[in-house]
């Protein structure tokens, strides 16, 4: 693409799969990676939902990181064909091994009886199976989040964790494990210097491997759509039926999945999944880890960005209100050109951002924890995991010598986009940190929105929730966390 | 037992054993074909719908010209384009395949339409143009009972005067709450794939509970006889009710299309189409009034049950009739009323969904039994058990039938000795007076579900047995597997009466031309019913082979014995597969059709009087909740389950069941919340709104137990007992531990509907905290 040769004679996608690299060309790239392994025959892999909320369509993918080969699970019914690119596909039915021997994780689910109906299985298996060739020794919780975007209707999930149990128990050697070097030299061999092109059906994908080349590219085509992880967008395509007639796939761009550290900020690359920036965000603000770990799920967070989250401007993102709380910021880029946002500045109204034509987001940068400064995030659905926020809440309030110095509050699920509450702001700042300022903060609060009533929460609750919010985060300061949130319970 | 040990050899057991599901492997190998599974001949279409946007509208206008003109579109068909009968009602012949000239709810289906792709379809499907007059809509309970649209005038179930015995009680307790309904969710979304044949045959594969009415729905709507349609399934992916005649719309459709293009036609719901157009669990409203003693003993109670139907009838009046029959659970109720009202909605039709009734019923007798004890101070599992039936004149429920096989009590007994309520009780109340934020709750509730279909002529089951001359066993019945292991488990039973291995019994799709007129496999009598009818099929070919088997091996025919795939007599002994050659030769069949139809029960409708089920399943529940009261959030932290299975033709199995049915209740009465918007649309159309439980959700501390007491008294299947739908009940317990969080932390009973959502919890208790507040309000004014 560099040399903006727009049209470009359209290039096969090359991904391995079944020990092989296979070259796909004609495929509309509008084909999701379910529709097309069924339509090929391979109908392991399920439809459950076509929106990736169920599970049943998990496959594996398999990308080089650190001379290592890191299989993730994502959901097939939301990848474009052209996602897989550059990377190795593992569906169910590549698991058994010669004579058709099962692999631990599928032997432990027929010894577990862990499958009853067995249209959910195939995707748990595929969880399970890059749960069981990640580093660790997983325990329960780790379990549950490995699947909690994975729904079984049928069995009530205790023989399913128990077969995560038993399959990772011992040593982890298994065929996969056996074959990495040959399929790290065959990912070798289809690594891209230069991004891919690809056309068919009329459509286009482009996926540049530079930042330069993506700035090239939307300067160029400042209609196409963004693709990150695509777990929004793809929606378009199985729900509304919507052609996606360009799309450029920022998951390739080197250095715009880069999670940096300096010695005020916390920098991520606005194409990094959240899988990856988990750990360093966990570091410096482990609320906010939680949140993410609550956010999506482990399909989704393998492949859903920040960057995604922020230009998508959903009024119930769960990322928005924890970073306008921390007073994040964002480097925008069209060009050459680079500018810096507060991140109050980006959202200008329902799903508008302040993003010009042909600009990305580039990164994010997130100030370090201060002295002083208390954060704390507060998710609420209807499930714990794999839901959407009905209130997510953030609070950030710097204090000194028991005066409020400083507060940022922001809420996501109160208002047409992810919204700080000033009034609540300012009946806490300057104030003594007490009960009295915060019950007239909560009371600021319950003017500062007047959020709408929706199938996931009335406007009475959203209302009585943020409140709630304002008091568990003055009130946990004095309490174990485990008496002051339901999920730390026990712990 | 004995018998079966003398008779049928397979002492060793290949009943009663933990055996994996058969299609296990397949499952986890991505081997096992559903229906959208199946590989397309060449030339196969894919079918979409055009659905209602009106909850209840005249249609005035309906142009599909721009459908017909779409890409790829190779038939379109509305109501005038059905040969044979416009219906896919399983009873009343009220559910138009194609909306005739008006339309009762959104997601109604006006047409349907071929085309080369499923895209294509999809896309060509949103294009008609479609005008509507609209016409007044009832969307609720509420809307109905105002204006009095019922399906059925009220059925009202009555034993002794209960207005006067709560007149004259010492305690009267009276209120109203909600439950709400919930979508079956089942992962394999509605699917149906027809093939048309020779002449005017049509081979349905669907997705279905109910093969038989699947071959009728579809002979009916081309006009040609039954025997020209067969129906087959091999499994589903998840049903839970909600294949028992769902399934009937998209096989018709397939059929349809496919006989209007004489070329094969797959028909698969996208999901947000699926939970828009089919039927769900009915929610209810409950109104009730009881009086009582100082011990919480039920002098009388009246309840008012009254349920959403929505546009038509399916299954409601039966599905009712059930809620009616439950709301006594394992409580003997002295003087009882119980009036019905089946609310016609323009809404979706609501449907059977695990439990069929019972649950509704169930959680109005458990509400107020909690209600009693916190009126009296008293612990609910006190007040449980003063009410459970048993003891002198105490063992008949409302409908007359008297309850000899009551497990209830001694089953709460064990399981509140092994869940260590009472210590757990005392020590709860301690953190609760300590914790500000956070309030535990913990509830033990019992479960006593009456097996059978209530109607009465559904209680039939047929089966097929091949015996080959390899010695290998051909099985098939009437049952659908799925999930739930019925196929295993006929095949266990199978295997038994011949002793042979399980791996000689060849598991084969449920299909009509096999084994015909079957009902569904509902009402949790799958393998009660199949099983039996498999063994009669079994025994009637082992009665053939024992005279050739005692020539064979020299002695009398009540000596042969079968077992280790082997047939003994005497010291002597052939392989099946001998014996089966033998038989051959000497011109003896190997085939036979086996029949089951359940004995003792009848039950007279018109004066809800009679023995509608054989017996009854029993288990108990203690369930532990922690519940946030700043947001109204609450995760279970422990249950014990003690569970009756009978004497369990497969512990696994069954153990599955258990926990699944028990998950999946939970997830009805906490997070899966159906929302419909003013215009009667469904906004909780898809996973990303609608929330059933996931993997968290189970609890950490999950200890349930199989009775090990457990027997059936009745002949049923090697006197094991149904477990497909009691379990589910099991999940009030959930319920009411979170209801007794809530009213810890209020200081009072709370006002709670299901699902306790975390927004009904909260607001219940600010609701508890403003009704607290208003007499000192009043007072201070």
């Amino acid at each position: 693409m560099g040399d903006g040769d727009s049209t470009g004679s359209a290039e096969p996608i090359r991904f391995v799969h079944r020990g092989r690299v296979r070259e796909i060309r004609g495929v509309d790239p509008n084909t999701t990676v379910l529709n097309w392994l069924r339509a090929g025959g391979l109908t392991g892999t399920k439809e459950g939902c076509a929106e990736g909320d169920c599970g049943a369509c998990t496959v594996v993918v398999g990308e080089a990181a650190g001379g290592r080969l890191c299989y993730r699970a994502v959901n097939a019914c939301i990848q474009f064909v052209p996602a897989l690119d550059g990377k190795a596909l593992v569906t169910v039915e590549d698991l058994a091994g010669a004579g058709g021997a099962l692999h631990p994780v599928q032997r432990a689910m027929v010894e577990q009886h862990a499958s009853q109906c067995g249209f959910c299985t195939p995707g748990f298996v595929m969880s399970l199976f890059a749960l069981y060739r990640a580093p660790g020794k997983p325990d329960r919780a780790r379990i549950n989040d490995a699947i909690a975007g994975n729904l079984c209707r049928c069995t009530g999930y205790r023989p399913i964790v128990n077969a995560a149990l038993v399959a990772c128990a011992g040593a982890r050697n298994d065929e996969f494990l056996r074959a990495e070097a040959g399929t790290l030299a065959l990912l070798g061999s289809i690594r891209r210097e230069r991004g891919l092109v690809y056309e068919a059906a009329g459509r286009r994908f482009y996926a540049p491997v530079s930042e330069d080349e993506l700035a090239a590219a939307l300067l160029r085509e400042p209609a196409a759509r963004i693709l990150a992880g695509g777990t929004d967008l793809a929606l378009e395509v199985t729900k509304q039926h919507r052609d996606l007639d360009t799309l450029i796939h920022v998951g390739g761009v080197r250095g715009l999945a880069d999670i940096e550290e300096s010695a005020s900020h916390l920098e991520i690359g606005a194409a990094a999944p959240y899988g990856d920036a988990m750990a360093a965000i966990a570091a410096a603000y482990p609320e906010f880890a939680e949140v993410l770990r609550r956010l999506g799920s482990e399909q989704i967070r393998n492949v859903a960005t920040m960057g995604g989250n922020i230009a998508n401007a959903s009024p119930i993102g769960d990322t928005p209100p924890l970073l306008l709380a921390l007073g994040a910021s964002v480097v925008l880029r069209k060009g050459a050109a680079r500018r810096e946002l507060a991140l109050d500045d980006f959202f200008l109204a329902y799903r508008k951002t302040a993003l010009a034509p042909g600009e990305f987001i580039a990164r994010i940068r997130i100030p370090k924890p201060r002295a002083g400064l208390r954060f704390a995030a507060y998710k609420v659905s209807k499930r714990f995991d794999q839901d959407i926020s009905a209130v997510c809440g953030a609070f950030a309030v710097e204090t000194g010598g028991g005066i409020v110095r400083a507060a940022r509050v922001a809420f996501g699920g109160m208002a047409a986009t992810p919204k700080r509450a000033a009034g609540c702001e300012a009946a806490l700042t300057g104030k003594p940190w007490n009960e009295a300022t915060v019950a007239a903060a909560a009371a600021a609060l319950e003017r500062d929105f007047a959020p709408i009533s929706d199938m996931r929460a009335s406007a009475r609750y959203r209302t009585a929730v943020a409140r709630n919010l304002l008091w568990r985060f003055f009130r946990s300061e004095a309490l174990p966390p485990a008496e002051a949130h339901v999920l730390r319970y026990g712990t | 037992m004995a018998k079966r040990r003398t008779g049928n050899g397979a002492a060793a057991g290949v009943v009663h054993r933990a055996i994996a599901h058969d299609s296990a492997e397949k499952h986890v190998s991505g081997a096992a074909l559903y229906v959208d599974d199946v590989p397309e001949p060449p030339g196969t279409l894919f079918a979409a719908f055009g659905l209602s946007a009106r909850p209840h509208a005249r249609l005035t206008s309906v142009d599909l010209a721009p459908v017909r003109a779409a890409p790829g579109v190779v038939a379109v068909m509305a109501a005038a384009d059905i040969p044979g009968k416009n219906d896919c009602a399983p009873v009343f012949a009220d559910d138009p395949i194609f909306a005739d000239g008006v339309v009762e709810h959104v997601g109604q289906c006006i047409f349907a339409v071929a085309a080369a792709t499923v895209e294509q379809a999809r896309r060509a499907a949103r294009l008609a143009r479609i005008e509507y007059e609209d016409l007044p809509a009832l969307l609720t309970v509420e809307d109905a009972l105002a204006a009095n649209s019922l399906l059925e005038p009220p059925q009202v179930m009555k034993r002794g005067d209960a207005a006067r015995a709560i007149a004259r009680a010492k305690h009267r307790r009276a209120g109203r709450f909600g439950i709400g309904g919930q979508e079956h969710f089942y992962l394999e979304g509605q699917a149906a794939f027809a093939i048309p044949g020779e002449g005017r045959d049509m081979l349905v594969l669907s997705s279905t509970q109910n093969p038989t009415e699947i071959q009728h729905v579809c002979a009916a709507a081309l006009g040609i006889p039954d025997a020209a349609v067969t129906a087959e399934c091999r499994r589903m992916g998840g049903a839970f009710g909600g294949k028992e005649t769902q399934g009937a719309f998209f096989a018709a459709v397939a059929a349809l299309l496919a006989w209007k293009t004489g070329r094969p036609v797959k028909v698969r719901a996208d999901r947000d189409d699926d939970m828009e157009m089919t039927g769900k669990r009915h929610d209810f409203v409950v109104g009730y009034e009881a009086g009582f003693d100082d011990a919480g003993r039920i002098q009388g109670v009246e309840f008012m049950l009254a349920s959403r139907c929505g546009r038509s009838a399916d299954l409601s009046l039966a599905i009712n009739d059930r809620a009616m029959m439950h709301c006594d659970n394992a409580y003997y109720l002295p003087n009882v009323s119980v009036a019905s009202y089946r609310c016609k909605t323009h809404t979706v039709s609501n449907t059977a969904f695990r439990g069929f009734g019972g649950p509704q019923g169930m959680m109005a007798i458990e509400y107020v039994l909690d209600e009693i004890a916190r009126a009296l101070g008293k612990d609910p599992l006190d007040v449980r058990r003063a009410n459970l039936y048993g003891g002198r004149g105490r063992d008949v429920t409302p409908y007359h039938m008297r309850v000899d096989d009551n497990a209830a009590p001694a089953l709460m007994a064990e399981l509140a000795t092994s869940a260590d309520y009472r210590r757990r009780r005392a020590e709860i109340a301690d953190f609760n007076a300590k914790s500000p934020i956070l309030k535990r709750g913990l509830a033990l509730t019992p479960v006593k579900f009456g097996i059978s279909f209530t109607t009465t002529h559904l209680n039939q089951a047929g089966a097929l047995v091949h015996l080959y001359t390899d010695g290998s066993v051909h099985l098939n019945h009437g049952g659908t597997e799925m999930g739930q292991g019925l196929f295993t488990k006929v095949a266990q039973v199978v295997a038994d009466e011949f002793g042979a291995s399980l791996d000689r019994v060849q598991i084969t799709a449920t299909n009509t031309g096999k084994v015909p007129n079957t009902t569904p496999t509902a009402a949790s009598a799958g393998s009660d019913m199949n099983g039996m009818a498999a063994r009669n099929a079994a025994r009637t070919i082992k009665a053939r082979l024992l005279p050739v088997a005692a020539a064979e091996l020299g002695c009398a025919p009540g000596a042969v014995v079968f077992a280790g795939n082997r047939v003994r007599g005497g010291r002597r002994s052939m392989t099946l597969a001998a014996l089966a050659k033998k038989a051959f030769l000497a011109r003896v069949s190997l085939s036979a059709a086996g029949y089951y139809r359940t004995p003792k029960i009848h039950f007279d409708r018109a004066r809800w009087r009679g023995r509608p089920f054989y017996y009854f399943a029993y288990g108990a529940a203690a369930s532990e909740i922690v519940l946030d009261t700043l947001t109204g959030e609450h995760r279970l932290l422990r249950v014990d389950i003690l569970h009756d299975v009978g004497q369990s033709l497969n512990p696994a199995i069954d153990l599955g069941q258990i926990e699944g049915g028990f998950v999946q209740g939970a997830g009805w009465l906490t997070s899966e919340e159906l929302v419909w918007d003013a215009k009667g649309r469904l906004a909780t159309h898809a996973p990303s709104t609608y929330k059933i439980p996931a993997a968290s959700d189970c609890p950490a501390d999950f200890r349930v137990s199989i009775w090990r007491k457990g027997r059936n008294r009745e002949a049923a299947i090697h006197r094991s007992k149904a477990v497909g739908e009691p379990p589910l009940m099991l999940a009030i317990s959930v319920f009411h531990a979170i209801k007794d969080a809530a009213a810890s932390a209020a200081g009072r009973a709370v006002r709670l509907d299901a699902p306790a959502t975390p927004e009904r919890v909260l607001l219940a208790l600010e609701d508890a905290a403003a009704a607290a507040d208003a007499p000192k309000r009043e007072a201070a004014e």
